[in-house]
């Protein structure tokens, strides 16, 4: 069968949505990158359990924790923001309302981002 | 048409939720997104612990206290098993963007596999903890 598209829009690759493979890709290498941080979270975590305040700085002042923990911080956000504009996608038909919460699901996760990394700067430094 | 509302309302109609037999695939694609979303409100806890720990000794040992008392350990355990399960379910994702385990009883397999794993890691992370195994950064 012959295609309907236009030999542009064949060659720009960026389908019906105009964002082409965007979006996907960069959920996948999030997820990716994340699954070695969940996992040295975990471990970080229950190493951590029960301790006090003086022992969760020792180990969040060492430079690798503290750049490991920030990393898994942000690029989890960068992932929920990913997944949250997907769900909003789905299950928002109204326009007004899909953009305000498009807007907010960013906010939240640029807020969230700054809080930690500015913790993070104050235990580290 | 002919048809009396009642009529209308006996006849069969599509599957709907709340009788439809779900398939294995089916939980697991709607439990990841909902423990997507939930692992939202996660990203606060973690938020949480780390300005607590960076806000000082009073800070962290409300945060602490917290966290020990019996509704802080039931929202750490779903956080902690919604945390497990999106990771290992995410693995199946993964494997399917590669083309592998789409076969049906695979699906099935797999798909039950991310429910055991990732209960059995909750649990097993929560024991370790309860029998002092934790703590090993202090």
């Amino acid at each position: 069968m012959s295609s309907l598209e236009t030999p542009l829009h064949k060659v720009e690759g960026l389908g019906s949505a105009h964002s082409g493979v965007k979006h996907f890709w960069r959920q996948r290498v999030s997820a990716v990158a994340l699954i070695p941080l969940t996992v040295w979270f975990a471990i970080s975590a229950l190493g951590l359990v029960g301790a006090h305040e003086a022992s969760v700085l020792y180990f969040l002042a060492d430079p690798l924790n503290a750049v490991l923990m920030g990393t898994f911080v942000l690029i989890s956000l960068y992932h929920m923001a990913l997944g949250l504009q997907e769900v909003i996608l789905d299950y928002v038909p109204h326009e007004g309302f899909k953009l305000i919460l498009m807007v907010l699901n960013h906010g939240f996760a640029f807020m969230v981002a700054a809080a930690c990394v500015v913790a993070l700067l104050r235990i580290a430094l | 048409m002919a048809d009396t509302p009642q009529k209308v309302a006996s006849r069969p109609l599509s599957p709907h939720l709340g009788i439809y037999r779900w398939p294995v695939t089916m939980a697991t694609s709607i439990v990841h997104r909902m423990t997507g979303v939930a692992l939202a409100g996660g990203t606060l806890l973690v938020a949480w612990w780390l300005i607590a720990a960076a806000s000082g000794p009073e800070a962290y040992d409300f945060f602490n206290s917290l966290a020990a008392s019996l509704l802080g350990q039931l929202v750490l355990f779903g956080f902690v098993w919604a945390l497990a399960y999106h990771m290992i379910n995410g693995i199946r994702h993964l494997a399917w963007d590669f083309g592998y385990g789409f076969a049906l009883k695979t699906a099935d397999r797999t798909g039950i596999l991310s429910f055991a794993l990732s209960l059995l890691l909750a649990v097993g992370a929560f024991a370790l903890a309860y029998l002092g195994k934790g703590g090993y950064y202090q």
